[in-house]
């Protein structure tokens, strides 16, 4: 487990390092996602090592929001006299964004004829 | 014996207080969301954010304070956005056959998170410099600050309108997939990975695997692309 938790550990540092030198757009953890999507592509044990934990991280992603999410509550009052105008801009745009997206998705599989097996 | 304001005031001085309330409110929430089959409504991070709100509303805490404590499972969603490897590992094969649908519904739904939330609330009368804050409110929190300060706006407004759009995207995901008849797992996850970020593909994990797989490929090819397309459709509304 430490060993996994330490190469993962690495990947976001290294994803950090990077994206702070070349001054990428993209946070550090997706620069170190993309190296440790390699890593495991390079080397089987990389792989069986990595994805117990990994795992284990994943299957509480939500629990990791809280903090920020309480973070929020407190600044609530900061949408002001907005609050209704971006609600609804919220509301609306990220159902619209889902479906537009889910059905792209199955229309273009349809045509290039990538449904799943 | 010492009274109960004595003991507390001693606890609350350390982070151990709110680190552990902080997992109690979540364990908490997410017994009500699975004694509710999950219902969309009965959102886990919804549930434990309300208790800890209150919470902290009636012992008088400052937010400062309490983070001292939660910033040990905030540290963490560094590390679990490098674990996101693994279910784009484990899910590469599918991946590949699929790369034109992904990168097709990547674009419609990352031009039209932007660009319908800018319309909307443009109509609605939002001043432009907010606009700036709510342009990048689709992808993960700490591209959306960096694109907000970019485009002028405020980072802690922006933050706050990120997690909403991702409370707001898994909390309506579920219901909304189904009306539209949408089946295939890899649609749904990718879709609610690019409208909602982290808060939506945790959901998407909730529901099916392959779904949590591909909202994570959405969550992180969105990250790039919106730091692209947003100041260019902000443009059009200046």
């Amino acid at each position: 487990m430490i060993r996994a938790l330490t190469l993962i550990l690495l990947c976001q540092l290294a994803g950090e390092a990077v994206v702070r030198a070349l001054g990428f757009p993209v946070p550090g953890p997706v620069i170190g996602m993309a190296l440790l999507w390699a890593l495991m592509t390079a080397s089987t044990y990389i792989a069986e090592l990595v994805r117990p934990v990994a795992e284990t991280l994943l299957r509480h992603l939500s629990l990791l929001f809280v903090p920020a999410g309480v973070g929020v509550v407190g600044h609530l009052t900061q949408l002001g006299a907005q609050t209704f105008a971006l609600a609804v801009a919220i509301l609306v745009s990220t159902a619209l964004a889902i479906v537009a997206g889910a059905w792209t998705f199955v229309a273009v599989a349809r045509l290039t004829g990538s449904e799943d097996a | 014996m010492p009274d109960f304001a004595d003991i507390w005031s001693y606890l609350a001085q350390g982070p151990l207080v709110w680190l552990t309330l902080t997992l109690v409110a979540y364990v908490a929430g997410d017994a009500i969301a699975e004694a509710t089959n999950r219902a969309p409504l009965a959102n886990s991070v919804l549930i434990a954010v309300s208790l800890l709100a209150v919470m902290l509303w009636i012992t008088e805490t400052p937010y400062a304070v309490y983070f001292e404590g939660a910033q040990f499972v905030h540290f963490l969603l560094g590390p679990a956005t490098v674990a996101l490897a693994v279910p784009l590992y484990l899910q590469s094969s599918r991946l590949k056959r699929a790369i034109v649908p992904v990168l097709a519904a990547l674009g419609v739904g990352s031009i039209v998170a932007v660009g319908s939330a800018l319309f909307i609330a443009q109509a609605l009368g939002v001043e432009l410099d907010v606009l700036a804050s709510l342009a990048p409110k689709s992808t993960t929190a700490p591209v959306a600050i960096g694109i907000a300060q970019g485009l002028g706006g405020s980072p802690t407004l922006a933050a706050v309108l990120v997690i909403l759009t991702g409370i707001t995207g898994a909390l309506i995901a579920t219901p909304l997939l189904n009306a539209a008849r949408v089946k295939d797992w890899r649609a749904r996850g990718l879709a609610v990975g690019v409208a909602a970020h982290g808060i939506g593909t945790a959901r998407a994990f909730q529901v099916h695997p392959t779904a949590g797989a591909f909202a994570g490929i959405g969550m992180g090819l969105n990250a790039i692309l919106t730091a692209m397309v947003a100041p260019t459709i902000l443009r059009l509304f200046s």
